[in-house]
């Protein structure tokens, strides 16, 4: 089979992968090639969010993408975020509300919670906007927002008081 | 997954040419990839198109032209979308999730497969999967199944929703091939099954998508209405784009599409001109309905969604015109 060389920027390490399958995805590429367990692999089809990690900034579906398709570029991913005794805020927030239950789902949660706050900030709009061009936080656009992470503990009343905290904390309104 | 040979384009040349040589363009993944994991989809080979720098988004004649690959979650946040064709904001926004949109692109949202049950699940008979199989959905679940532009071989949907504001914005698509360009209005762009189910779109082999033109904006109001099984992250059962324009009371200009109903977005002229010299009120906008949903046949689970397009129709309708509509009479 046809050798494919990538160069992944994982938080912040360059990391070079040599796949002899094109089928692996960026989620299999990092928990099977790279042993980066933190990435969860719920569904493996783009419905539950576990998998969630960032590439160039962007929130993405990790079991959706190719890792050959990411030649080049920089990936977040949960143990990008902080560390045990660093806690991001976003973290420490989750710590603070109980934001899950059995924890499966919470690295895709992070991860997804950590890029939205981001989107917020750039303005960037939801369904549930009122106003397309000026956007607020809200407990129904966090819930919109967050709407692509599934956690099936339904700690979801805890993890949008975790984001709202955090979201809060970071200035964003 | 069955496997393939991966390659990657680095200009919309290159694409083309590898698509004529039978490669299947890849860009977001997000659904192809899903579909591939299903074994639904088994290309031998995939051309990634990402890196073809088709993903600007250029003034074009007092509209827009929308690169194939910007991602849907860019073009729905795009300053000008948002202020002057707030319904393809709001129509991108309605649909998938933030982590899909910001993979998905334009031009694969066009190219994104029906939802239909029968067709992801590989013991079932399916005409669009496999020609000559059968139906299952036509006596089978079929509550998400097409009410308008059936035929005996397949009632699936096309499931999306930005391709509804599309049509209702009377966007344009870029395809180049073998040929050269073509450009072909959206609304002729996706197919009704007739005896070729298989056959999604207009796209003929070896051609690919190069971006989407949208004209100047009309200055009408408008709205989207989606009605799904959940608030958020779901497929339409049924939704309405609608382009409105009201001038000294009365309706001068109007653009209905209806989605999730029929293979394609369904936009009809003799619906829209129902409207046109109209005082908006609920008995126009139900005889406008009624005339875009002439023909309408449920196939038992789904009958539901005849009423159900009507009623979303009309109050897409009553919100892009102020119109109040609670209490009139049906």
């Amino acid at each position: 089979m046809a050798q494919h060389q990538i160069t992944l920027t994982i938080n912040g390490t360059e990391r070079s992968l040599a796949l002899d399958d094109p089928r692996v995805t960026l989620l299999d590429a990092l928990r099977q090639h790279l042993d980066m367990t933190g990435t969860k692999k719920g569904c493996d089809h783009g419905q539950c969010g576990a998998c969630t990690v960032m590439a160039n900034g962007r929130r993405i579906n990790s079991c959706l993408s190719l890792a050959v398709m990411h030649d080049g570029d920089t990936i977040t991913t949960v143990e990008g975020l902080g560390e045990p005794e660093n806690l991001s805020p976003l973290q420490a927030a989750f710590l603070h509300h109980d934001g899950f239950q059995c924890g499966y789902c919470t690295p895709g949660q992070l991860v997804s919670a950590t890029a939205m706050i981001e989107e917020i900030k750039q303005n960037w709009p939801s369904v549930v906007s009122g106003d397309l061009e000026k956007v607020s936080l809200s407990d129904d656009e966090i819930r919109e927002r967050m709407s692509g992470n599934l956690c099936r503990c339904a700690a979801y009343a805890n993890i949008v008081d975790a984001i709202r905290e955090a979201a809060k904390a970071e200035g964003v309104a | 997954m069955r496997d393939f040979v991966y390659d990657r384009a680095d200009s919309a040349d290159a694409a083309q040419t590898a698509a004529k040589e039978g490669a299947r363009a890849i860009a977001g993944g997000t659904n192809l990839l899903d579909l591939m994991k299903h074994e639904v989809e088994t290309p031998d080979r995939l051309i990634d198109v990402n890196r073809t720098g088709l993903d600007q988004i250029e003034e074009a004649d007092g509209g827009l032209r929308i690169g194939a690959l910007v991602r849907n979650a860019d073009l729905a946040a795009e300053e000008r979308v948002r202020r002057d064709w707030p319904l393809l904001s709001r129509a991108i926004l309605a649909g998938a999730s933030p982590q899909i949109r910001n993979r998905a692109t334009t031009a694969g949202n066009l190219m994104q497969r029906t939802r239909c049950a029968y067709f992801y699940d590989l013991g079932s008979a399916c005409n669009k999967r496999s020609p000559g199989s059968g139906c299952d959905a036509l006596n089978g679940v079929n509550r998400m199944h097409a009410i308008l532009g059936t035929s005996e071989h397949c009632i699936a949907t096309y499931p999306g929703d930005m391709a509804v504001a599309l049509v209702a914005l009377d966007a344009e698509v870029e395809i180049a091939g073998a040929n050269g360009k073509r450009t072909v209005p959206i609304a002729e762009f996706h197919r009704l099954p007739g005896d070729r189910p298989d056959r999604d779109n207009v796209l003929e082999d070896g051609e690919i998508i190069l971006g989407v033109t949208l004209p100047k904006p009309t200055g009408g109001a408008q709205v989207y209405r989606k009605v799904r099984d959940r608030r958020s992250y779901a497929f339409a059962l049924v939704s309405a784009a609608v382009d409105v324009t009201v001038e000294d009371g009365k309706i001068t200009r109007a653009a209905l599409t209806l989605g999730s109903v029929a293979a394609k977005p369904w936009r009809s002229n003799e619906a829209d001109k129902v409207l046109v010299g109209s005082e908006p009120s609920r008995k126009a906008f139900e005889n406008a309905a009624d005339r875009l949903l002439q023909g309408a046949q449920g196939h038992g689970e789904n009958d539901y969604k005849i009423g159900l397009a009507r009623r979303t129709l009309v109050a897409a309708l009553a919100e892009a015109t102020g119109i109040d509509i609670a209490g009139d009479a049906a």
